[in-house]
């Protein structure tokens, strides 16, 4: 059975109630809407490069603790990472969180104590709609990235 | 004949599980009520028994399909003071606005009509005329909803002009649980010659609806919300106005006679029932009816004004918890925030507790602008529920304030 103490982990709640990289970037190089049309959770991601390095990624907007939280490790590890470093994160991610391949946690960093989220089937969307926005960012898609 | 919650409870063989290894607390019939078994009886017994399709063969079986399907629209027509051919079934309420929106609008409404509507709309009764109001050149006007979650009549006074076409309305709030005035409304409406639908998704498992007493033009409610099964709804519509409407869907059953130069339609409601019907889901529906005819009104409407009030009382325990929707006149439904969680979060805790409810926006996004927030958590009760389901809630609450403090 899933325990809830591997969803909301200390350091998602911490993450959760203070998200770091909280904020509108003026400058952006590129920035996506995340949208969950079922919870009405919406985030805006801005990402700044700088050629094919990521040098700033922040986020605005509303959601649960999980998509907050999720959004805020994923602009803390994000930064300094090349395109393709980037592209493979989410590909990581995506594993261990859509598919629940808790073998994708070692390479992750921090990101890792989302793990326990793929036993929560309906969170998965709140932990992935981050991830969408930004990839949807980076590729230069103009509508709302949704995780339906 | 006085009412009886735990003999109403066994009836419900969903109510006797235990999700997390926890009593099982739901608190989501807003979302979608639980079947007694006496429907689920209903729906195997014509599988079982009755299956063939509808107004088609002339055999026994058909014969006693129809008698099953036209005796569900029977009851259903008895049960909110129609006569049956004023019942057209629907797959459910938002079939029936959309059904209206597209037959009766589309023939009534023209460039700078207005359509009136409220902000305590659910999606589905806004939708529909939109797209209306986008085909016709129309525009939507919405009577603004007070601080408690209510409406009022002098706005509707103030806002039926000349150019409305129709007044929209939800008798009960589905996020809030407001209960609307809507005899009063479609006096109004009436007084300048507008007609009135009414939505009657949340209204038909809390309250005894008379459509002639209400004088609704248009009455829409869904069965899953009423005990009966998904799929199935009901559009009640005055005789003169539906027999002055074109049709909507075309194919099967909705013809007298067809040929390449033209087609005859049928009569109502058959002229708004195109293609074989949910024929299993009217017998389940008409269950449902027979079901609640069975109960104790008076009784089921003193039960759920207790269990409102007594929750109403119990969550002032939690601290930073603000109830959404304060109207003295309400549905057994609170919506309610917490300060620092957010809904999902509350919703995931307290299903881990046992406790399913709702947490999003409920269908009812203008709404959750109007209030400034994103989502609310709504517990909504159905004549099913006890105060310890309510006791269980307050429970969860408690806890999601330990993790979120």
């Amino acid at each position: 059975m899933s325990d809830l103490s591997d969803l909301y982990q200390e350091v998602i709640l911490d993450h959760g109630r203070s998200p770091r990289n909280f904020r509108i970037m003026t400058d952006p190089t590129a920035s996506a809407e995340g949208l969950n049309p079922l919870c009405g959770d919406r985030y805006q991601v801005f990402v700044k490069m700088d050629g094919d390095r990521v040098a700033d990624v922040s986020f605005q907007g509303s959601g649960c603790a999980i998509s907050k939280a999720s959004a805020s490790l994923m602009s803390q590890v994000l930064k300094g990472k090349s395109d393709a470093e980037a592209e493979d994160l989410f590909q990581r991610f995506h594993k261990m969180v859509v598919e629940g391949d808790g073998s994708q946690a070692e390479g992750l960093g921090k990101l890792a104590v989302l793990k326990g989220v793929a036993d929560f089937p309906t969170r998965v969307k709140c932990a992935s709609l981050a991830w969408h926005a930004l990839h949807a960012a980076l590729r230069g898609e103009t509508q709302p990235a949704t995780t339906e | 004949m006085s009412f009886d919650v735990e003999a109403v409870r066994r009836q419900f063989p969903v109510l006797a599980q235990r999700p997390h290894g926890k009593r099982l607390a739901f608190l989501d019939s807003g979302a979608t009520a639980q079947k007694p078994q006496a429907v689920i009886d209903a729906v195997t017994r014509f599988y079982d028994r009755d299956n063939s399709n509808v107004h088609r063969g002339v055999y026994d079986l058909a014969e006693r399909a129809t008698a099953a399907f036209e005796g569900a629209r029977g009851k259903i027509a008895r049960w909110i003071g129609a006569e049956p051919r004023e019942v057209i079934f629907t797959r459910g309420t938002t079939e029936g606005v959309n059904l209206v929106a597209q037959s009766w609008g589309r023939a009534h409404v023209g460039p700078g009509d207005e359509i009136l509507l409220t902000g305590m709309e659910h999606h589905s009764n806004i939708v529909p005329w939109q797209l209306l109001a986008a085909e016709k050149g129309a525009r939507l006007v919405v009577v603004p909803v007070d601080d408690r979650g209510e409406v009022h009549l002098a706005d509707f006074e103030r806002l039926i002009g000349p150019r409305t076409r129709i007044v929209a309305v939800t008798q009960v709030s589905n996020a809030l649980g407001t209960v609307n005035p809507v005899k009063e409304i479609a006096r109004l409406a009436h007084a300048r010659g507008v007609p009135v639908l009414v939505d009657g998704a949340q209204a038909v498992p809390h309250v005894r609806v008379d459509v002639r007493d209400l004088d609704a033009d248009f009455y829409v409610f869904s069965g899953h919300k009423m005990f009966g099964p998904t799929g199935i709804g009901v559009l009640y519509g005055k005789a003169k106005l539906l027999e002055a409407m074109p049709p909507w869907q075309g194919g099967g059953d909705m013809i007298l006679s067809v040929s390449f130069s033209g087609t005859k339609f049928n009569t109502i409601p058959h002229k708004f029932e195109a293609g074989t019907p949910d024929a299993a889901g009217a017998v389940g529906l008409g269950a449902a009816v027979d079901w609640l005819e069975g109960l104790d009104r008076a009784g089921i409407e003193a039960h759920e004004r207790d269990l409102l009030a007594y929750a109403t009382e119990r969550l002032q325990e939690i601290p930073g918890l603000r109830i959404i929707g304060t109207a003295p006149h309400k549905a057994a439904v609170i919506s309610f925030v917490m300060e620092g969680v957010h809904p999902h979060d509350v919703g995931t805790i307290l299903d881990h507790e046992g406790v399913a409810v709702r947490a999003g926006h409920h269908c009812a996004q203008p709404l959750m602008d109007r209030f400034g927030v994103p989502a609310t958590v709504r517990a909504s009760m159905a004549l099913y529920n006890t105060r310890e389901d309510v006791d269980q809630l307050v429970q969860g609450l408690k806890r999601v304030r330990e993790m979120f403090p």
